[in-house]
């Protein structure tokens, strides 16, 4: 039945007619959120336009905020000068009024105090929260060292917490960014082609003829240019192949669709290998020129025929030649997309390395339509003295593990935690500053544990994410819409920067980042690193610095500056030195090789799920950026709940209905804290499910999304960690359906 | 002069932007909202096929809404776009029940409400806020009569179809396929 409100509607042909999204909402929870008794729009000339550059990802697109004249903000439009965005911003950007007006915010500092037995959070003034934050600071300093206070962080805020830590002496940093996120590809990337690929990532897509997804989803990780960049290859006819065992959205829109078995990837990218090798559709010139290890490769990828690959991957012999064939066909403008979120299967650096080494044999790194050369605006740093050498920080604690490993481990600082593991160091407190752990970070149960041990927690949130729950001090952030911060200098074609000025003074008594960080670093005595009243000062150098200034950006938003690393791309013939420790690509890597891993990819068989149980794969959806938007009034309303995607067939054994709400549980028994609702689609192959991530919030306080969907990181209980760099690889767990209320358990 | 849209289905990722972009362009309560998105899928696995869609008020040229307002509260203005004089309606919901497309809404403030194609936008020379802010550039409007506007041009080069023919209201969004 189609009504109204659902505005994602699935109306699929025949039986398997759903729909999904569901969205209802009493008027009286809309009254706070919309402007009322002011019918229709505002024109743009009756409003003040802010500069901005967006948080709600970490892709940071510039953008303006418009204020009408009663302080609402109306809407945020993008930047056209920004090369992130082009003008136009993602449903999240769009949708970041929402982070400002939700009535769910953190609004005053609060301090946890235990009244007749029972904890509770209080009210607290700035003063009291900062003093006390700083007093456990100051404690651990002089017990432990202030290497034992550990820092949790991402976007934005972290960058001035980094620099409170490194002033006061700890380089106990870590993000899911790194063991959580995109790790393993700036190791095989950067041992290929002595280059990390970093964010925004330097795809040339938009010039592309032949894209490939290796299970990455653009369009539906709503990572702006790059699908602006795919939209436009679209147009020009550039062929798309999706290697993902779900029909993604860019699937939907690719010539092939490789639904291979997971957990097979390896063996795929070396049959492509084998095919582009054997068949001579290599770029000679280039590899000749740029690469080393050609031979070993050769004799490596010998028997990894199509056939063979077939047997482990399930896919046609025939379509992997024919795919190799389109890719040589495009070269060298042609992206074998490392993708972002690549921590898979514990290998996950080995298949990075065979996704550069395919694009090594293409002709693609330096190349039109394949991998641009990026550059970004080096932005002065403002004068402070130097920071205090530390003792110790997180690499020590590792005793040679994970060698690769170039930023802190979020698990290993975890683990450190934990004074069972005993670890050499031990962390004893932490601030979480823009992370939400527990939804971010696989085993629940390390999590909890290290949360357990630690004398001290004080998280920096805007929302009361379910990290906060854990926390001793919760210092309330403002929203990015509501402050500034340092300057954006990302790379990209044109170098570029972008100004963050606050279109609003902060609501509630919620403050920035900056100013949190210079208290608490005032109160440690580390005033010296904090010579400004205000950071309009730092930023007013900055961008003297710069030949700009703060009014001149206030103007802009977005300033472009000349490249000064020469060209985009490689000259025909161009004598070039890739910065390895061959100054060519190695396509054998001596620096695995030194390290004791193996210098080419291998395949491994990973487990499979037993009878009854599918793999559980998780991935985004295009409105909403991890577990932080869930709660956004406007992009929940957009999409207010995850589903688990269950292939037709299965569906039928388990007697299981299209829209039927189930709980998963997981191998190791875990059963999800909230029951999730079932996509029966044609969608997913038979053994793997499916779900969004980010939902299954356990914090009441988030009163929208509070239960609505199952947490997938819950479910994550086998953790298969990279050898080489520490990732986290989380697609090793299997679920099966519980279709009755599990009974809780009752504590005795 | 002739308003019209056309949908590139090829394109779409069915992220929603334009439904946000519309609600807060147009302070449509957050519940509600005057445009949407569509996903088709057929076939069954592994051959299947996903068509993605933004919908919204067809602007049709045998407006059923506009026919049946009681109180001359639905209208056609310049370029057929189709509008609802919010003092003027009474709530009654007949045009609702009339659309083919499911495209009005009844607002809490007591009026029916939906898409205007961003008149106030037109009148400034800028185009609606859906298509401004669309990431993939999927959604083409502009004037049918001139041969080169931005509608026109994707319509001369592409097949396309319309949504509910059988209707017989002669709606103004094009589907490319």
């Amino acid at each position: 039945m189609k009504t109204r409100r659902d505005f994602i509607k699935i109306s699929a042909a025949g039986a398997g007619a759903a729909t999904l999204g569901l969205s209802s909402l009493s008027w009286k929870g809309v009254n706070s959120l919309y402007a009322l008794n002011d019918q229709g729009p505002v024109s743009e000339e009756e409003m003040t336009a802010h500069s901005t550059y967006c948080e709600v990802c970490f892709w940071k697109c510039a953008g303006w905020t418009y204020v009408d004249k009663k302080g609402n903000i109306r809407k945020i439009i993008g930047n056209e000068n920004d090369p992130h965005c082009n003008g136009r911003l993602c449903p999240r950007g769009t949708g970041g009024v929402g982070m400002y007006n939700d009535e769910d915010r953190l609004k005053t500092p609060l301090i946890r105090e235990t009244v007749n037995g029972k904890q509770r959070f209080r009210k607290a003034s700035w003063d009291e929260a900062l003093d006390l934050v700083a007093s456990k600071m100051a404690e651990v300093r002089e017990k432990h060292g202030p290497e034992a206070f550990a820092l949790f962080n991402h976007g934005a805020p972290g960058s001035h917490f980094k620099h409170l830590f490194h002033a006061y002496g700890s380089g106990n940093e870590g993000e899911p960014a790194w063991a959580q996120c995109r790790g393993p590809r700036e190791v095989g990337f950067g041992a290929t082609f002595g280059s990390w690929i970093g964010s925004p990532e330097p795809t040339d897509i938009r010039d592309t003829k032949c894209l490939v997804l290796i299970g990455s989803h653009i369009g539906e990780n709503m990572h702006n240019g790059q699908v602006q960049e795919m939209s436009t290859a679209i147009d020009r006819g550039a062929t798309i192949i999706t290697v993902d065992p779900r029909l993604s959205t860019a699937a939907s829109k690719s010539k092939y669709w490789l639904p291979i078995k997971p957990s097979t990837d390896i063996a795929l990218l070396l049959s492509w290998i084998h095919v582009l090798i054997y068949e001579n559709l290599y770029d000679k010139e280039y590899i000749e020129k740029y690469a080393m290890g050609f031979e070993q490769l050769k004799e490596h990828v010998k028997n990894m025929t199509p056939e063979w690959a077939y047997g482990i991957t399930t896919l046609d012999p025939d379509l992997i030649r024919k795919t190799a064939r389109e890719m040589a066909a495009a070269s060298p403008s042609v992206i074998v997309h490392p993708g972002r979120h690549v921590v898979w299967y514990g290998d996950d650096s080995q298949r990075e390395r065979a996704i550069a080494i395919l694009n090594a044999l293409l002709g693609s790194w330096g190349r039109r339509g394949g991998f641009y050369f990026k550059e970004a605006v080096k932005v002065p740093k403002f004068p402070q003295p130097e920071y205090p050498h530390h003792k110790w920080d997180w690499k020590d604690n590792l005793d040679g593990k994970y060698p690769l490993s170039a930023m802190g481990i979020t698990t290993e600082l975890l683990r450190a935690s934990i004074p069972e593991f005993n670890y050499k160091h031990q962390i004893k407190s932490w601030i979480v500053a823009g992370t939400n752990l527990p939804l971010t970070i696989p085993d629940k149960e390390l999590f909890q544990m290290a949360a357990q041990s630690v004398d001290f927690i004080a998280v920096v949130d805007t929302m009361p994410m379910d990290i906060t729950a854990y926390a001793d001090v919760v210092l309330p952030e403002c929203t990015y819409l509501e402050r500034y911060d340092y300057i954006r200098s990302a790379p990209h074609r044109e170098p570029s920067i972008a100004l963050r000025a606050p279109a609003l003074k902060p609501k509630y008594e919620t403050k920035p980042s900056w100013w949190i960080a210079k208290q608490l670093g005032e109160r440690l005595g580390l005033s010296e690193y904090y010579n400004y009243e205000d950071i309009e000062e730092v930023l007013e150098w900055q961008l003297n610095k710069l030949g700009s200034s703060l009014d001149e950006m206030k103007k802009l938003g977005v300033k472009k500056f000349p490249r000064k690393s020469g060209g985009l791309y490689l000259q025909d013939g161009e004598d070039y030195e890739f910065n390895t420790s061959t100054g060519k690509i190695e396509l054998y890597s001596l620096e695995f090789e030194d390290l004791g891993f193996d210098p080419m990819p291998k395949f491994t068989q990973h487990p499979q799920p037993e009878e009854g149980f599918y793999r559980l794969i998780y991935g985004r959806a295009p409105m909403h950026t991890f577990s932080r938007t869930s709660n956004n009034p406007n992009l929940w309303d957009l999409m207010d709940s995850n589903s688990v995607w269950v292939n037709p067939k299965v569906a039928d054994i388990w007697d299981i209905k299209n829209g039927q709400k189930v709980w998963l549980q997981n191998q190791d028994g875990i059963v999800s804290t909230f029951p999730v609702k079932v996509r029966v689609t044609e969608r997913i192959r038979w053994d793997s499910v499916y779900m969004v991530h980010g939902f299954g919030h356990t914090n009441k306080k988030l009163t929208r999304t509070y239960g609505h969907g199952a947490s997938d990181s819950e479910l994550i209980t086998n953790v298969m960690i990279d050898p080489m760099m520490g990732g986290t690889g989380m697609r090793g767990n299997f679920v099966t359906f519980i279709k009755e209320k599990p009974i809780e358990e009752v504590e005795s | 002069m002739r308003y019209a849209m056309a949908i590139d289905t090829k394109k779409c990722v069915g992220c929603g932007d334009c439904v946000v972009a519309c609600q807060t362009e147009n302070n449509v309560p957050i519940g509600f909202c005057r445009d949407w998105i569509v996903e088709n899928v057929s076939g069954s696995y592994p051959n299947v096929e996903v068509e993605l869609r933004s919908e919204r008020c067809n602007h049709c040229d045998n407006s059923p809404c506009v026919r049946c307002c009681p109180t001359g509260a639905s209208h056609i203005i310049e370029g057929g776009i189709v509008k609802v004089t919010h003092d003027e309606c009474i709530g009654c919901g007949a045009c609702i029940q009339s659309c083919p497309y499911d495209a009005r809404y009844s607002h809490p403030e007591g009026y029916v409400d939906k898409c205007t194609f961003c008149d106030h936008r037109l009148a400034k020379g800028q185009t609606t806020a859906c298509v401004a802010v669309c990431p993939t550039n999927c959604l083409y409007f502009g004037d049918l009569e001139d041969p080169n506007s931005d509608v026109s041009k994707a319509l001369k080069n592409r097949s396309w179809k319309v949504l509910a023919p059988e209707a017989g209201t002669k709606p103004q969004l094009y589907f490319l396929t």
